[in-house]
Parts: structure tokens; C-alpha cells; sequence
């Protein structure tokens, strides 16, 4: 499920950014953005003198303008963030309302039952989890016998007994019960705080700048500081040369020139990034972890799920010597028939296809006895009128087939072999003592992951899988699949050494996760995700948590990172760029009246120095809420090659940067002198 | 035809020599058994047991920092009192007289910041044994710091967690011994056999054909001229620089001279991508250098050649400016040697640069603002580049999505911090100072010229001492005390907030950890980063003196052609 997307302008939400705008004025909120503080500074020098002029009668036409446009300036700044904010918060919102679709059967103290959203959900409450349904929250058993199938959580496909009193009393959020009916207390609060976490983050007062947001406001009040020097400096210099400069055109300069347009922007394109995991159903549990997430160059991937979909399916069978393709199958749909399993399933699915039969419910001869599949024999099947029929792994009828002194043929060896080489995992099927043949289950990899994770390899992101499957195994589906690097056979605690040997070379590593094994090896990654089915452990050890628990997010989850970071970049190379322009703006309209030399400085041939000032200053107000789009949806993102990607961000933001405010200022300059406002 | 080539010549074959004694200088600084290693090792050692030093023990960057520092901070006090006292001490024969308070603290400060700032004439004011001490400081000690200084940032790129930069006496023994020691005595023959003097006597006595008397100035110019050139000093020996006939005698030693003061810098450049273990990074530097060496060359040759409109009209033929230019040399020879001498802070020249046109001296006001990094002064210069590479990396990367890195090496909050601070102070330095003198009366009375040129004058004598150029206008006076003491703030700010805060960036990247080459990896040395590099020092350096320059070169020239001087 895609979030809600929430519509740039909604008006609710506008009306109160426009009024939280005016609210963020008060110097109290308004130093936290030190750049536009400056500007609010001088917007206030300027009406103080606009006023002075105004009780002594002077000009104060030009002064009130020049006052009004600077206080708009700082608005739309901060307009722009409240309305990222309130985005935000709406996309929290409607997201806590939608969280409906995982329910849980609370049983209040009185023995009924309530059906309540799993998230609400508290530690010390009761609930019933029946037949088929999904354990909605961690906790333990108190009453029944289930068998849970938590392949979700622990990747092992077998179902285990869940009980109360026992040592295998515990079951996990997210896991699945088979068969049986159970009551669970809850012994974790679900993470339904996570939202309200999430709330506060784009919440100015509390949100904490993520690093690279602190490294980029750094420079920008450096280039300020920088700025206020060549600005005060320049009075003594234009004495020098018998031209006074008056404080508002002062003032003006130093605004067009401080990096107004990214440090107006900047807090916006933060929350606007948290806002666009929001729609993808992610929450950030830290700001930190969504830029690392631009940062990953190396993602940890479980096969099942990410790579592959969750199960194994049927998909050829491969007949022994002289046993015909309609007898191995019908051996093995008896044999499944009872096999609740995927796998089980899907051979069901291929043998109805091979033949030929329709319909729901084929049941096996009466006095037949089913033989569950158990760890130890690897092996399930049907008795049937004294016949065994019976599906394993290769090993275990081989196994099965010598205990009578007879051996496996040849062929079905060799199939087994290319199936296994392939990347499927082979199946033997076994009549009373005959081999009739192989079944092939193969690995049925995601539609479209080999695109994607080649798009990703172009941004220098490479991708290791960790699956349990044998080295053969695991190397063919990598290979299909386009993946770089595998780790076979790996047990959960191998995630953990993984992530930090990959860190010690240097990497910064993302894996996404859901069981408690997991929960060390995600703290240790620099961008982890829990996935909300997956364990109270892993959900806490994450700094994200997907509500959707589809692994497949991670990629969103870096592209967004990436086009956060992308965003920042551009916007303040547009605003470097601009200072440019500005220049040639407001130094011939300072000088050219005692210098008229310098007019040819004045290349856009804007009319009067008081226009000029005026069409600079409202240029440079007007481009924020121009930007504000760009802000909250972030620069067009496209998976390219590092080089490609700077050259054009380079070309439209830094080229475009520097003569798109000439063309502006000059438009304004126009508009200012029919307008008669000079 | 064949004189400008063969000086583009000199210059290439200068940049190509770089490279075998960049890969030499690497292997001195990692302690590699080198050419000279056989004769000057046992040297080395002595040094060390002698002075108690353990050359494997290394430092923190704190502690290399407060090593440099207390050290600099005595030959400060060395050289005051030199030059105080030189009136009484020995080498003094023709009786010379110690220097005002002020004068000694100027003189004492622009030493030691390898500054040089000429606040007298090396021929009339210094005595044979301050001229040698003098040496002793200027050009042993102050390029051999801003070398090790340059050392350690390189070096911290190839360092892995790591929480020391290296030992401060170690890099400078061998500054001294491998580097400056041998040089001086190769390459000083070149110029000895062209007739550059070397000698002890006093000045000689000339009685002229009118009936007057002239002090003809000598000593051992040629081994302090070797070095003024080599340590982008600025040749001083004599009172006219580079065109006084007994400096630069011939041809050759022009064309010498020239290549001496962009060997030593190219060859740092070379030197630090060895260290840094990234090639990438030298031909990234060199790049942006050759660059920015290209961009600065069409603006002065065309000013020059014009001439000043004035002059046409008096009547005077050709119109090229050969005002303040030495005679024997070209408006080519001068104008290549303008940029060779400035671009890298060095300040040798052959011409006044009073009386320059005001888009030349608007060209060397740039090369200096931007923090001379075009093959730049013995440390300070590349390492201003390298301040740039991280402003840039960090915006570029930025732009390629991912948080920045440049060589292998995070670019976090902590490195912006500092290249930001640098940047912020240079900038202070030079226009605060300019600023603050020229509103006060004393700032006024040492003025010689008007208008925008006074402007001019006053901008460039602050900016050059913020860059530790040492270069000024003839028109200040600046032997004053307003002068004497508001340059060497310019001095000190300027030089430690480049090689201090080099240091400190060397700190933090010697302690991360190295980020592997991948696809995301932006190169520093493909065109796109070296075209982004220059769009930087336009942007952040070049714009903040915009204002200022508007009013003081572009003014000056735009009067000029409309008939007015100053």
C-alpha cells in the first residue's frame, strides 16, 4: 500500500503555514535559522528607518518597499518550512488512520472479544489469534497449542509448536498461525510511538539537524559572515571615493547577496524528505539514518523476500528412466496433498497442470495416512492401501532408498545435480521402494529487481545477498538476479560480522530485517529498517521502520536519501550562483551617480538605481516561494552515473543559476517602472 | 616569436622537472631511502641525538600545532632582536643603524610568515649579519614550516584511523636538510656564473663624471637571492628586485629565476599526491593551476599593450606602458614575469608595480585574493587549493547525492568548519585592515596617490600581506607605524588560518577511516570538479573583492579612458 499523497497546496494546511509563517518571526524561533535571521535583522533596520523618514518627512517610498519586500523575504523562508511541516504532520495523520488493516482480538476481562488496531495494542493486554490469522503483536502464550509459521521473521520455513508453560511459549508480531487457536499477552508496547516520534521530528521546536544539514548551515553562515564583512567594509571604501551609501540600500545588498534561497529552503528540504518516506509507508525513526541512507554503498540483502518472492515453487518435474511424467506427478500431488507449505502447494498447482485436473478439493482414498513433514526425516508423504509415497530431499530418500539395499539411479543423481547448479533446490519423490524422479523448486526472483539494482549499481551502490542456501545455489540466483556478492549458508549471527567487516573497509552498509536475530546486526548498519511485522527487538535496534514490510523499500528508501541530498546541493549552487547577477545589480546603481564610468557595469540596463535596488531585492524574495516546489519534491532524481549527475545538476543549477536571476531582475526591473513603484 | 616560446618553454620544462623531484621530496618526507640518503642520513641521526628527539615517536595534530606555534613564535623573538641591535653587533661594515620598535616588529613578523613584506631595502638598511640571520629565519625556517605543514595534509590522506599527523621536528629537520640545504647550493652556480654578486667586501665607492659620489652596494647576493627566489620570498636583495642589474644580470637569469620560483611549488604538488597516495589529487591541483595560470594571462597583456590613452594623446609613440619597467626587458619578458612572480605569492619582479595599468594590478590583486594558489607559496598555496577541493567536493557531492568525500576521506561538519573559518578569516584580514586604515587620518597621510588608486594601493598592500606576499605599491609609504603595525595581523592571520587550520584538517582525516573507490565516487581529478573548483574561487573568493575592486582597478581603468588619472 502507497501512502496518501497529499497534494502540494491543501488549503487547510496552507492557511496554517501562513500563519505559523508569521508566528516563526519571533526572534525566539527565528535565530535557528541564523541566515534568515540576518535578513530579519535587516528587515527590521529597514522599517525603523522607513519610519524615521516617515515622521521627518522625508522619501520613504523607496525605504518602505525595500522594508516590506525584506520581511516578505523571511516569510516565505518561513512559510516554506511550515508548510513542509504541516505536510508532514498530515502525512503522519492520515497514515495513524490508516493503520487499520492489522487487527487484533483483544479478550477484555470479562472473556468477550473486541476487534482493536494492532497498533493499540498495550503491554499486559490479552488476545486470541486464530486459524490462519497474523499475531499482531509480540508476547507470550497463555492458553492453546498453535503451530506458527514464522519464516517472516526466521527465514526457516518449517513451523514450530507454540504453547504456554514452555520454553517455546514466546511468539513474534508479523509471524503467521497455522493451524490451532491461542491467547497471547502482550509483553512489548507495539510501536505505535514510532508515529508520534516521527510527528515530533518535523516538528521545528524538536527537530534535531541531521550532520550533513549542520555541515551545509555551517558554510552557509560562514559565506554570511563573509558577506557582512564586504558589505560594512564597503562604507569606508565608498567614503573613500566620496559616495555615501544609505543603510537600506546597504542592507539590500547584503541580503541579495547572503544565501537567502537554500538557508531559506533548507529546513524544508529536510522535513519534506521525511514526508516523502511518510507516502512510502517508512517512518524515520532519526533524521540521521534517512541522509545516511543517500550514503549507503552497500546493501545487505536477505534473498527471500528482497530478491526472491518468499517461496519456492514447483516448476518442472524430471521422471526417472522409464517412469512416465504423469505417474511422478500424480505420486507427488498425493504426497503434498497434506503438505501445507508453499512449496507444498505450488507442487499441488504444477501436478493439477500436468494433469490436466480441475477443481478444489481432490482428497486421497479413504484409510489413507498422511506423514507430516518433520526436521529430522526431511520428508513428508502418504500411505496409501500399504504403498509409502514419499518427497525429501535427495539425501534423505537416498537415505531412504538404501535401507533396502537398493541405490538412486544415475539420471535422477544427475538431475538433482543440475537443479541444484541452477539455483533450484531439488525434490526426490519415492514409490514403495521405487524412484520415480526429481522435482524441480526453483527460486522465482521479483519482477523488475534486475533493473532496479542495476540502476543502483550506477550510483556506485552494490549489493550483497545473504541467503541459506548452499555456495551452488546461492551463486546462481546472484547471478540471475544481477547481484554482486553473496553469502551462503549464513546464519543470522553472520550479519553482524558481515556489516562490521564491510564498515571497516570503509562502506556504509543498509540491511533491512525483522527477527530478534537480527535486532544486533541492525544496530550495527549505518541505514537499518525494521520491517513492522518483524520483532519488538529488531524494531527498536532500526532507525527505520517500513509499515508495509515489503524488503524491496530499501531501494526507496536510498533513492529518497539520495534525492534529499541531491536537492540541498542544487539549491545552494542556484543561490551561490545568483550572488552574480546581484552585483551587477546594485554596485552601478551605488556608484553610477557619482561615477557615471561604472554605468557599464549596469549590462542589464536596469532603469534607475532605486529600481534596480528594488527589482534585486524582489527577486530574490520572489525566488523562494518559486523554489518551494522543487524544495518539498526534491530535484528530478535519476539513477546516472556520478559524473552525469553533476554535469547536469551543474549545467541547470549552476549555469542556470547565474543567468536566470539577470533575465529575472530585469523582468522585475520592467514591472517596477511600469508599475511607477521606483 | 622565438623569445615567447622559448619562455612558455622554460616554463614547461620547469613543470616536467617538477615531477622527478616531487617523487623525491615524497620519499623524503616518508623517511624512504633517497639520493641523498648515503651522505645525509648519518647527519640526520646526529641532529636527533643530539637534540633528544625520537624520530619513530609521533604527534597529535594539537601537538604538532603548539610545536609549530611556540616555534614560530621564537623566531619572532629572534629576529626582533637581531634587528634591533644590529647597529652594534659585528658584520657590520658599513655601519648601518638598528631598526625603530615598530619597524623591527613589522620586519621581524613578515620573516617568520615567509612574508617578507620589503618595509626597507635590503641594501641600505640591513647589515651583512642581519641580512645572513635574516636568511637564516626567512628562508630556512619559515618555507620549511609552511612545507611540513603541507606534509601532514598530505600525508593524513593516506593515514587510517590514525590519531597522529607526524613529528614536527622530524618533517622539519628534513625541510632543512633534504630540501632547502641542497637546493640552494645547485642551483645558486647558475646565477653565480651569469655574474649575480657574491661577496663580503663593503659597498664599493664610485665617484661619478659629474663629481658625485654613488655607494655601490654588494655582499653575498647570490646565495640569499637563491633562496628569496626558491621560498617564494620575493627577490629583495637589492632595492629593485629582479630588474637591478646586479640580481639579474642577463637573460638566462631571467629566464632562471623564473623557472626557480615555480619549481619548488610544483614540485610540493607533485609531492602530495605521493603522500596522499592518490595521483588523482596532483593532476586535480596542477589542473586547477594550469586553469586559473591561463585565465590570469589575457587581462595584463592586454592592458599593457594599450597603454594608457593619455599618453597616446600627448603624442607619445606606441602607447604600451613601459612606465616603472626595467629597459632591457620586453612588455613580454615584463608581463611574464608579473604573473610568474605574483601568482604564487613569490612578489620577485621586474616592474613597479605602481605604475602597472589598473587592469594588471586588478589581475594581481586576484591571483592574490583567491589565496595565491596558483602553484602558490611553499605550503599555503596548495594548501588554500585544497581548502577550496573541500568547499567544492562538499556541495558537489552533494549534488551527486551521497554525503561528500574527497580523496578516500569524509568531508564532514568538522573539515567545513575549518575550510569555512579559513576562508572567513582571510577575507577579515584583508579588507577589515584596508577598511580600518584608510578611514583614519594616519591611514591617509601615508597614502602617495588619490582616487581609486590610493584605493587601489592600500588594498593590494593588505591583501599581499594577508597572503604573505610581501608585496606593496611604491606609492605607500610604508614605513610608518600605522603600516608597520597593522600589516602584521594581516600576516599572522592570514598565514595560520591556512597552515593551522591545514594542520587541524590533517588531524581529522588521519583519524577516518578510508572509503574504497566505487562508482559513486567522484573523481577530483575529472574536468567536471576541476571546472566546479574554479567556479568556487570565483564565487566564494573573488566576488567578496568585487566591491571593493569595483571601485578601486575597475574605476581607475574606466577613468583613465575617460581621461583621468591619479
Amino acid at each position: 500500500m502507497r501512502g496518501k499523497t497529499t497534494k502540494l497546496l491543501e488549503s487547510d494546511i496552507v492557511g496554517q503555514a501562513v500563519k505559523d509563517a508569521f508566528l516563526k518571526l519571533d526572534p525566539r524561533v527565528q535565530w535557528r535559522n541564523l541566515v534568515m535571521f540576518v535578513v530579519e535583522i535587516g528587515a527590521f533596520l529597514t522599517t525603523l528607518n522607513a519610519l524615521g523618514d516617515v515622521l521627518t518627512g522625508g522619501n520613504f517610498k523607496f525605504d518602505i518597499q525595500i522594508g516590506i519586500w525584506l520581511w516578505f523575504t523571511v516569510l516565505f523562508a518561513n512559510f516554506s518550512e511550515a508548510l513542509a511541516e504541516g505536510r508532514g504532520k498530515a502525512q503522519a495523520e492520515s497514515l495513524r488512520l490508516a493503520r487499520s488493516e492489522a487487527m487484533a482480538n483483544r479478550q477484555l476481562h470479562d472473556g468477550s472479544i473486541e476487534q482493536i488496531p494492532a497498533l493499540d495494542l498495550r503491554k499486559g493486554d490479552l488476545y486470541v489469534v486464530n486459524n490462519g490469522e497474523i499475531i499482531p503483536g509480540d508476547g507470550e502464550v497463555i492458553e492453546g497449542t498453535a503451530l506458527v509459521d514464522e519464516s517472516a521473521v526466521t527465514g526457516e520455513s518449517a513451523p514450530v509448536v507454540r504453547e504456554p508453560g514452555s520454553t517455546l511459549r514466546g511468539v513474534t508480531g508479523g509471524t503467521k498461525v497455522i493451524s490451532g487457536k491461542i491467547t497471547v499477552k502482550v509483553t512489548v508496547d507495539p510501536g505505535e510511538t514510532f508515529l508520534d516520534q516521527m510527528i515530533s521530528m518535523v516538528e521545528n521546536a524538536k527537530r534535531q539537524k541531521t550532520p550533513n544539514e549542520r555541515a551545509l548551515e555551517i558554510l552557509l553562515i560562514g559565506m554570511t559572515a563573509i558577506f557582512i564583512i564586504v558589505v560594512v567594509t564597503l562604507v569606508p571604501f565608498a567614503n573613500y571615493v566620496g559616495v555615501s551609501i544609505s543603510l537600506v540600500v546597504l542592507v539590500s545588498l547584503l541580503v541579495c547577496l547572503i544565501p537567502t534561497t537554500i538557508g531559506g529552503l533548507l529546513p524544508a528540504i529536510g522535513i519534506a524528505g521525511m514526508e516523502r518516506l511518510l507516502q512510502n509507508n517508512v517512518i524515520a525513526l532519526s533524521g540521521r539514518g534517512v541522509e545516511a541512507s543517500g550514503n549507503v554503498d552497500l546493501v545487505l540483502m536477505d534473498k527471500t523476500g528482497t530478491i526472491t518472492l518468499g517461496n519456492r515453487m514447483a516448476t518442472e518435474f524430471i521422471p526417472a528412466p522409464g517412469v512416465s511424467i504423469e505417474e511422478i506427478a500424480r505420486a507427488a500431488m498425493l504426497s503434498s496433498l497434506a503438505d501445507d507449505t508453499p512449496e507444498g502447494r505450488s507442487i499441488v498447482e504444477l501436478c493439477k497442470q500436468v494433469l490436466g485436473i480441475r477443481g478444489r478439493d481432490i482428497r486421497p482414498k479413504e484409510g489413507s495416512t498422511f506423514v507430516p513433514f518433520s526436521p529430522i526425516s526431511s520428508m513428508s508423504g502418504i500411505n496409501i492401501d500399504g504403498v509409502q509415497i514419499r518427497k525429501g530431499s535427495a539425501e534423505s530418500m537416498d537415505n531412504l532408498i538404501k535401507s533396502v539395499g537398493l541405490s538412486t539411479p544415475d539420471e535422477v543423481n544427475a538431475a538433482v545435480d543440475r537443479i541444484a547448479r541452477e539455483g533450484g533446490t531439488p525434490l526426490v519423490v519415492v514409490e514403495g521402494i521405487k524412484v520415480l524422479g526429481a522435482i524441480r523448486l526453483k527460486d522465482v526472483i521479483k519482477e523488475g529487481i534486475r533493473e532496479r539494482l542495476n540502476n543502483m549499481r550506477k550510483l556506485g551502490i552494490r549489493f550483497v545477498m545473504i541467503t541459506g542456501d548452499n555456495p551452488v545455489t546461492a551463486a546462481a540466483i546472484a547471478a540471475e538476479a544481477g547481484i554482486d556478492d553473496f553469502m551462503a549458508q549464513a546464519r543470522p549471527a553472520f550479519k553482524l560480522d558481515a556489516i562490521r567487516r564491510y564498515q571497516k573497509d570503509g562502506h556504509m552498509v543498509a540491511m533491512i530485517g525483522d527477527g530478534t536475530n537480527d535486532a544486533p546486526a541492525l544496530a550495527q548498519a549505518d541505514l537499518a529498517v525494521a520491517m513492522n511485522a518483524g520483532t519488538q527487538a529488531a524494531r527498536e535496534a532500526a532507525n527505520m521502520i517500513d509499515l508495509d514490510s515489503n524488503p524491496a523499500k530499501l531501494l526507496d528508501i536510498v533513492e529518497i536519501g539520495k534525492q534529499l541530498l541531491m536537492t540541498r546541493g542544487a539549491l545552494t549552487t542556484f543561490s551561490v550562483a545568483n550572488d552574480v547577477s546581484k552585483y551587477f545589480a546594485i554596485l552601478p546603481a551605488i556608484f553610477a551617480t557619482s561615477y557615471p564610468q561604472l554605468e557599464v557595469l549596469n549590462i542589464m540596463g536596469l532603469a534607475t538605481p532605486a529600481s534596480a535596488v528594488l527589482s534585486a531585492v524582489i527577486f530574490n524574495a520572489l525566488i523562494i516561494p518559486a523554489l518551494i516546489p522543487l524544495a518539498i519534491k526534491g530535484v528530478s532524481y535519476r539513477a546516472a552515473t556520478t559524473e552525469s549527475l553533476l554535469r547536469y545538476n551543474l549545467v541547470v543549477y549552476g549555469l542556470g543559476g547565474l543567468i536566470i536571476p539577470f533575465i529575472g531582475i530585469k523582468l522585475v526591473d520592467i514591472l517596477v517602472v511600469l508599475l511607477h513603484l521606483e | 616569436m622565438l623569445q615567447e616560446l622559448a619562455y612558455f618553454a622554460v616554463i614547461v620544462v620547469t613543470l616536467i622537472l617538477a615531477f622527478p623531484y616531487g617523487w623525491h621530496l615524497a620519499k623524503v618526507f616518508k623517511g624512504e631511502p633517497n639520493l641523498l640518503t648515503p651522505l645525509l642520513r648519518p647527519i640526520e641521526r646526529g641532529i636527533y641525538r643530539v637534540c633528544g628527539i625520537n624520530e619513530f615517536s609521533e604527534m597529535t595534530w594539537k601537538k604538532y600545532v603548539a610545536t609549530l606555534v611556540g616555534f614560530e613564535t621564537l623566531g619572532v623573538v629572534f629576529a626582533f632582536m637581531i634587528l634591533s641591535l644590529q647597529g652594534v653587533l659585528p658584520l657590520n661594515p658599513h655601519g648601518v643603524s638598528s631598526f625603530r620598535w615598530d619597524w623591527a616588529v613589522n620586519s621581524a613578523i613578515s620573516w617568520v610568515t615567509n612574508t617578507n613584506w620589503i618595509a626597507y631595502s635590503g641594501e641600505r638598511d640591513l647589515s651583512y649579519m642581519s641580512q645572513m640571520l635574516g636568511v637564516l629565519v626567512e628562508d630556512y625556517i619559515s618555507p620549511s614550516v609552511g612545507f611540513v605543514a603541507i606534509v601532514v595534509l598530505a600525508r593524513s590522506f593516506s593515514r587510517k584511523h590514525c590519531p597522529t599527523v607526524g613529528n614536527f621536528w622530524v618533517d622539519f629537520t628534513r625541510a632543512i636538510l633534504y630540501v632547502w640545504i641542497p637546493l640552494g647550493l645547485i642551483l645558486v652556480f647558475p646565477l653565480i656564473s651569469q655574474g649575480v654578486v657574491q661577496n663580503f667586501d663593503p659597498y664599493a665607492v664610485a665617484h661619478t663624471l659629474e663629481g658625485g659620489v654613488q655607494l655601490i652596494p654588494g655582499g653575498p647576493a647570490a646565495t640569499i637571492i637563491i633562496y628569496q627566489l626558491i621560498c617564494e620570498d620575493g627577490a629583495n636583495y637589492f632595492a629593485n628586485s629582479m630588474a637591478h642589474p646586479f640580481e639579474n644580470p642577463t637573460p638566462f637569469t631571467n629566464w632562471f629565476t623564473m623557472a626557480y620560483i615555480l619549481f619548488v611549488p610544483a614540485s610540493i604538488v607533485v609531492m602530495i599526491g605521493k603522500l596522499a597516495i592518490s595521483r588523482d589529487t596532483t593532476k586535480a591541483l596542477f589542473s586547477v593551476m594550469l586553469v586559473l595560470f591561463i585565465l590570469v594571462m589575457p587581462l595584463p597583456f592586454y592592458a599593457e599593450n594599450q597603454g594608457n590613452p593619455l599618453l597616446e594623446k600627448l603624442g607619445v609613440q606606441g602607447g604600451v606602458n613601459m612606465e616603472g619597467k626595467e629597459m632591457r626587458f620586453s612588455m613580454f619578458e615584463h608581463i611574464m614575469y608579473i604573473i610568474v612572480g605574483m601568482a604564487p605569492a613569490n612578489g620577485s619582479t621586474v616592474s613597479q608595480h605602481d605604475s602597472v595599468m589598473p587592469l594588471t594590478i586588478l589581475t594581481i590583486i586576484f591571483m592574490v585574493v583567491i589565496g595565491a594558489p596558483i602553484f602558490g607559496c611553499i605550503g599555503e598555496g596548495p594548501m588554500a587549493l585544497i581548502h577550496y577541493f573541500i568547499v567544492t567536493m562538499f556541495i558537489a557531492g552533494l549534488m551527486t547525492g551521497r554525503t561528500p568525500e574527497l580523496i578516500g576521506k569524509k568531508v564532514e561538519l568538522r573539515e567545513i568548519i575549518l575550510a569555512g573559518a579559513s576562508f572567513l578569516f582571510s577575507s577579515f584580514s584583508s579588507l577589515m585592515t584596508t577598511a580600518i586604515v584608510i578611514v583614519s587620518a594616519a591611514g591617509m597621510a601615508v597614502l602617495g596617490n588619490a582616487g581609486p588608486h590610493g584605493l587601489t594601493e592600500m588594498l593590494f598592500a593588505f591583501t599581499s600581506a594577508s597572503i604573505n606576499n610581501g608585496s606593496f605599491m611604491g606609492g605607500l609609504n610604508v614605513n610608518s607605524y600605522i603600516i608597520n603595525l597593522m600589516t602584521p595581523p594581516c600576516m599572522i592571520l592570514g598565514r595560520y588560518s591556512t597552515l593551522l587550520v591545514g594542520i587541524a584538517i590533517a588531524g581529522s582525516m588521519a583519524r577516518k577511516g578510508q572509503i574504497p573507490i566505487s562508482a559513486a565516487t567522484l573523481p577530483v581529478a575529472s574536468p567536471l570538479f576541476i571546472i566546479a573548483v574554479v567556479f568556487v574561487v570565483f564565487v566564494i573568493s573573488a566576488l567578496c573583492f568585487f566591491p571593493v575592486a569595483t571601485i578601486g582597478p575597475i574605476l581607475e581603468h574606466l577613468l583613465m579612458t575617460s581621461g583621468r588619472t591619479f
